[in-house]
């Protein structure tokens, strides 16, 4: 009996390659390079000529003990490399140097996702294919460029924790955000230094049995990540509501033309005789580098995002300040100068109406690299807050600030934007207002407040906003003996 | 002339240190003996021995044949193999380096198995080389042109490398002595890779003070292999005369079968010398030995199919032209670079790694080498030593065994459990003996075996026997 289509879960599983940012390969002295002539950062090891050996890179163990340590992974007190065998001409000794069965990080969590592991590896070369699709079939000559092989990488795999592809994606973004906070990846996702894979899979909602996975290649941004999930996901499920059934296997995702193509069906994969690398001793981290890694760890998005939320954030805008660092610092330093302002009511007008004042700029720019220091924003707030300007002012003065910097109290008073105190002024203001509003004044005493907009809207034009909104409405009813 | 050949290695070095010899007058005798090889030992040699400039040190103007397995920079580095013709490396291994900062030179590069696998020379894509005691007979292998190479006056000294017996094995069957220094001693940066955790590299000489001196000379931990750690407090010239205090172990596996009548008779004579010396005989027991060779045959065919990957006709050595695409290309490349013994190692080693056998061969075999390790261990609470013929023959005739590979792999039987557990043996020549089949006597090996990195320990109980021993024979027009 073929199932409902509407009845079948997502479960995504998410396998991401992360290049290291060290300063040179993982088993060799030659430099890391992007972009760079072909072949010239290369050595015997690095192309494997006879009797070569590989030499771990100090600083990549450092990076692979952070990254598993943010993921809050147990670190392996001994892990071994492998040897994963295969012919390619990407791979110049015929075997990449990778961790099989005991990983250096294992068992952790980002934000809902469970991390199954992380593991060090080395990358393979470059393969250019001239003539033809660019793909290896049908073309005239296949190029390699060595520049990139045995780049340090560190693998994540996550638990198939995930339920949808925008979810996936959004996951996808904070492992970003996390790893380029640990200052250990470029994280760029069109050079390759950072790429995902997805397995996908469907199964009926409520299940905990995993129906049969795919694997999804190429999804080089989160747009494609998310499209190319989404295709996958709406294969699966035609195909099962159809009656058919999933068969496992390796798909290409063609950004272009939304299509998924098989690279290879499960029968056609590769043994890779995996066993363990002899020219290398255990990797053992000392109890100084581990210290070394976690003296080195920034307060990462997942752990700060909790400690707005903490301090009574919404969990939106505490993700959107926390996501990056320079925002964070400058919320941080806002809210710290905002004496008697709730945090909160901060973090709404950093990510609310500063980030819209800054998207209407001239260039844009984030808020730590704008015109208004944290010490304007929060005297802003203030006096909002206490009724000394009106909201309206507030954001007047803000456009002002984002223009041109400044003192606040200053701009308040070249302007003109202090609240309209005198209860006099304001008493006959609202009285000439609802005179010659007499239309919305009849309709407001035959009981429709709404009304009330056109006589308060010409107050506010009347005083240029200096006017405290919630003044004006009390004095309207009041004039109108509601 | 013939004086500076018949001259050791330690002697020639004090001599040429003190200047009553010159380091270029040495070498170039060496290099004219060299010149004439009809022994196949050499696959090349340097060409021009002017302009001789070395390095001060204890080998100060030492000529040393090298084992074509290390990569030279500049000079052609095949490993006895079709598929690395014409190969020349960009960089030279650290051994090498090693005794070039000690003042040697390498003098050529000798003729070997291929990529080290056998134990005649036979398997050289190369051709044979010779036994300088019987030109009918093999030399050993894997390291067959070196030990021809020492023992045939074509080198003062060479070096080798051993994965289950390639320099004990040839040295025995040659009369000089070989060692294998314990795992990790020696840097295995630029060797050609067979079985990257049992290959090790050492010297054959035609003394224990020589073997002792290269091996101060190589030993050392290098940046660059990660398994190195060298031996710590170094090594020197060995000068201990007598045996008292020390004991000897046999392993009671040892069953008369196992090896031929002329090497047991010469096995017990010298066992008779070790207590003549004031050594102590006693009974050891190594029940795991007699899987050695079985879990030889599997972890090192299994780790050469996986070193020998690299050899796809992409980057350098042979490519074959023709090809129609990517895997025939690799197919005709390794189908024609290759020799039989090569690929059936491969054929075994894949095959050996492939999911679903794993455990039941490799998983099985590194639990028989984990035994071993253990079975010595044990032994050497017992005993200082444990001692067994380097082979269980004397030189035997080419062409004798190249059909039959299992006996072929029984030469290794005592050589290969000391490679599987790490430890340091030595061969040294003890006597001769006639073959089974008749004929002039040739000569056998005596082997000790020591605890991991006791090499000083070693080079001085096989520097006592070796006296005491006295063993003078060398092959007809042989100085020395």
């Amino acid at each position: 009996m073929a199932e409902s289509a509407h009845e079948l879960e997502a479960v995504i599983g998410l396998e991401i390659h992360v290049q290291l940012a060290t300063r040179t390969k993982m088993f060799c002295g030659c430099a890391l390079s992007f972009g760079d002539e072909p072949n010239v950062h290369t050595c015997p090891v690095c192309l494997a000529h006879p009797g070569v050996l590989p030499v771990p890179n100090e600083q990549a163990i450092l990076y692979a003990l952070q990254i598993g340590l943010a993921l809050e992974c147990e670190i392996a007190p001994h892990s071994i490399f492998h040897r994963k065998n295969y012919f390619y001409p990407d791979s110049p000794k015929a075997y990449q140097i990778s961790q099989f069965d005991i990983p250096i990080a294992s068992d952790g969590q980002l934000g809902d996702v469970r991390i199954h592991r992380a593991h060090l590896e080395e990358d393979a070369a470059k393969m250019i294919h001239v003539g033809g699709s660019g793909r290896i079939h049908g073309s005239g000559a296949s190029l390699v460029d060595f520049n990139r092989g045995g780049t340090p990488l560190v693998e994540i795999v996550t638990e198939p924790d995930l339920r949808s592809a925008a979810e996936a994606a959004e996951w996808a973004r904070l492992l970003r955000e996390t790893v380029r906070q640990l200052g250990v990846s470029d994280v760029n996702m069109e050079e390759g230094s950072l790429r995902v894979d997805a397995n996908v899979s469907v199964r009926p909602a409520g299940s905990d049995t995993l129906g049969t996975k795919t694997e999804l290649k190429n999804m080089n941004s989160f747009r494609f990540l998310q499209r190319g999930v989404e295709a996958e996901l709406e294969r699966q499920r035609e195909l099962i509501g159809a009656g058919g059934t999933v068969t496992q296997e390796t798909l290409h995702f063609d950004p272009v033309s939304g299509s998924l193509t098989s690279l290879r069906s499960k029968e056609e994969s590769h043994d890779y005789r995996y066993f363990p690398e002899p020219d290398l001793v255990p990797l053992v981290p000392t109890e100084e580098m581990l210290r070394e890694a976690r003296e080195a760890l920034p307060e990462l998005p997942a752990a700060r995002i909790e400690r707005y939320e903490g301090m009574g954030l919404a969990g939106d805008v505490a993700a959107t300040l926390a996501a990056d660092p320079g925002t964070a610092a400058y919320f941080e330093a806002t809210a710290g100068a905002a004496a008697g302002v709730e945090p909160k009511i901060v973090g709404n007008w950093v990510t609310g109406e500063l980030a819209a004042a800054l998207r209407q700029g001239e260039d844009e720019v984030a808020a730590a690299d704008s015109k208004v220091e944290p010490a304007a924003l929060a005297a802003l707030i203030g006096l909002v807050s206490e009724k000394k300007i009106s909201h309206g002012s507030g954001k007047t003065l803000l456009a002002a600030l984002v223009a041109e910097g400044g003192d606040p109290a200053a701009i308040v008073e070249r302007e003109g934007l202090a609240q309209i105190s005198d209860s006099g002024e304001l008493e006959s203001i609202v009285a000439a207002a609802v005179a010659a509003n007499s239309e919305a004044a009849e309709q407001i005493k035959a009981g429709n407040p709404k009304a009330i907009g056109a006589i308060v809207g010409a107050v506010m034009k009347e005083t240029k906003g200096r006017a405290d909104g919630g003044e004006v409405n009390r004095l309207i009813r009041e004039q109108l003996g509601g | 002339m013939a004086g500076l050949l018949e001259l050791t290695v330690a002697e020639a070095a004090a001599k040429i240190a003190s200047g009553e010899i010159s380091a270029a007058e040495y070498f170039e005798a060496w290099h004219g003996a060299a010149a004439g090889d009809e022994l196949n030992a050499y696959l090349w040699q340097v060409e021009d021995p002017a302009n001789y400039e070395v390095e001060d040190g204890p080998l100060r103007g030492i000529p040393v044949a090298v084992k074509d397995i290390f990569c030279t920079e500049g000079a052609p580095t095949t490993a006895g193999s079709r598929i690395l013709e014409g190969y020349r490396p960009p960089y030279t291994a650290t051994a090498v380096r090693q005794l070039d900062a000690a003042g040697a030179r390498v003098l050529g590069k000798t003729n070997m198995d291929e990529f080290a696998m056998g134990s005649s020379n036979e398997n050289s894509a190369y051709g044979p080389v010779l036994n300088p005691w019987d030109r009918d007979r093999v030399p050993g292998g894997s390291s067959g042109g070196s030990a021809a190479a020492v023992a045939g006056g074509l080198a003062p000294c060479a070096i080798g490398t051993d994965t289950g017996g390639s320099i004990r094995q040839p040295a025995s069957l040659c009369g000089i002595v070989g060692l294998k220094p314990t795992y990790g001693s020696i840097s295995r940066y630029g060797m050609i890779a067979f079985a990257s955790s049992l290959d090790q590299c050492g010297p054959l000489t035609r003394d224990v003070t020589d073997a002792a001196l290269l091996l101060a000379a190589l030993q050392g931990r290098d940046p660059c292999d990660s398994t190195s750690v060298g031996i710590e407090g170094g090594i020197a010239a060995p000068s201990r005369e007598d045996l008292r205090g020390l004991r000897f172990g046999v392993p009671g596996e040892l069953s008369g079968d196992a090896f031929d009548a002329g090497v047991r008779e010469n096995f017990e004579a010298t066992l008779a010398k070790i207590e003549s010396l004031g050594g102590e005989i006693a009974e050891v027991t190594l029940p795991s030995a007699e899987h050695g060779i079985s879990a030889y045959y599997v972890l090192a065919p299994a780790e050469a199919s996986s070193n020998l990957a690299r050899y796809d006709g992409v980057r350098y050595g042979r490519r074959s032209e023709n090809s129609a695409d990517l895997l025939e290309m690799y197919e005709n490349t390794r189908a024609e670079g290759f020799g039989p013994e090569v690929k059936r190692r491969i054929m075994l080693g894949t095959y050996a790694l492939s999911s679903g056998y794993y455990d039941a061969y490799y998983g099985q075999a590194q639990k028989v080498r984990t035994r071993i390790a253990e079975d010595f261990a044990q032994a050497f609470a017992a005993v200082d030593f444990v001692v067994t013929p380097t082979s269980p023959s004397v030189a035997f005739g080419l062409g004798e065994k190249t059909d039959d590979p299992l006996s072929m792999y029984l030469n290794d039987f005592f050589t290969v459990p000391m490679s599987l557990a790490g430890i340091p043996a030595i061969s040294i020549p003890s006597g001769l003996a006639a073959p089974e089949g008749g004929g002039p006597e040739l000569p056998v090996g005596f082997q000790i075996a020591a605890p991991a990195f006791a090499e000083q320990k070693l080079l001085e109980a096989a520097y006592a026997l070796e006296r005491g021993i006295g063993f003078e024979a060398r092959p007809e027009g042989v100085d020395g």
